[in-house]
């Protein structure tokens, strides 16, 4: 295996986490829920995507053949966790959780 | 190097989980720990990726497919439940 190809694939494998890591932070840290929502939704799907795409190089390298059965992963990570994100963010609407900046309860 | 990367990388994860995980257990409300949930699958599907990676071995990519797949059933399900009541109608 070539230098730079796994620095490329160790490039990738520490940016995904370091986006899965974000997103996770702003979950804990961020005031109300519909920010919350947004940390997971958008920096984990990357950093699951980064980390995707750097097994789907190494293994391909590694075996010798390509391999690309990682984007499954990839394409149903990206098209379901939009989905997610709204069903969540209708319930939390439903429920009138209160959001940051908005004067008593409610929206 | 990418063995060391995975570390880093796994250390990270591992980190995001607790995170995630903390906000389940505190998250003043039930959409909140849904979220916390959410979060907490996808990082999973990540770190079994990762763990691939270091181990050199295909093995956990079914594992993975499999959490991401229920993970995203379970989350429409929690949030069906919170919006209407009911799962099946």
């Amino acid at each position: 295996m070539t230098t730079l190809i796994e620095a490329v694939v160790a490039l990738l494998v520490v940016t995904g986490g370091l986006f899965s890591f974000l997103g996770s932070l702003g979950l804990a840290r961020l005031p109300d829920v519909f920010m919350r929502l947004h940390g997971p939704s958008k920096a984990t799907t990357l950093g699951i995507g980064c980390v995707a795409l750097a097994s789907m190089i190494f293994f391909t390298v590694h075996e010798g053949a390509p391999s690309v059965h990682e984007l499954l992963i990839i394409v149903f990570v990206f098209m379901t966790t939009p989905v997610s994100a709204h069903l969540v963010a209708k319930a939390a609407l439903h429920r009138r959780l209160p959001a940051r900046g908005s004067r008593g309860e409610g929206r | 190097m990418i063995a060391h990367a995975a570390d880093v990388a796994i250390l990270l994860i591992g980190l995001a989980m607790a995170l995630a995980f903390w906000r389940l257990l505190r998250g003043p409300d039930v959409v909140d720990r849904v979220i916390a949930i959410d979060t907490l699958y996808v990082n999973a599907c990540a770190m079994l990726l990762t763990y691939g990676i270091r181990g050199a071995t295909a093995l956990h990519f079914e594992a993975a497919l499999v959490i991401a797949m229920l993970g995203f059933l379970s989350t429409a399900a929690f949030a069906k439940f919170l919006l209407r009541g009911d799962i099946i109608e």
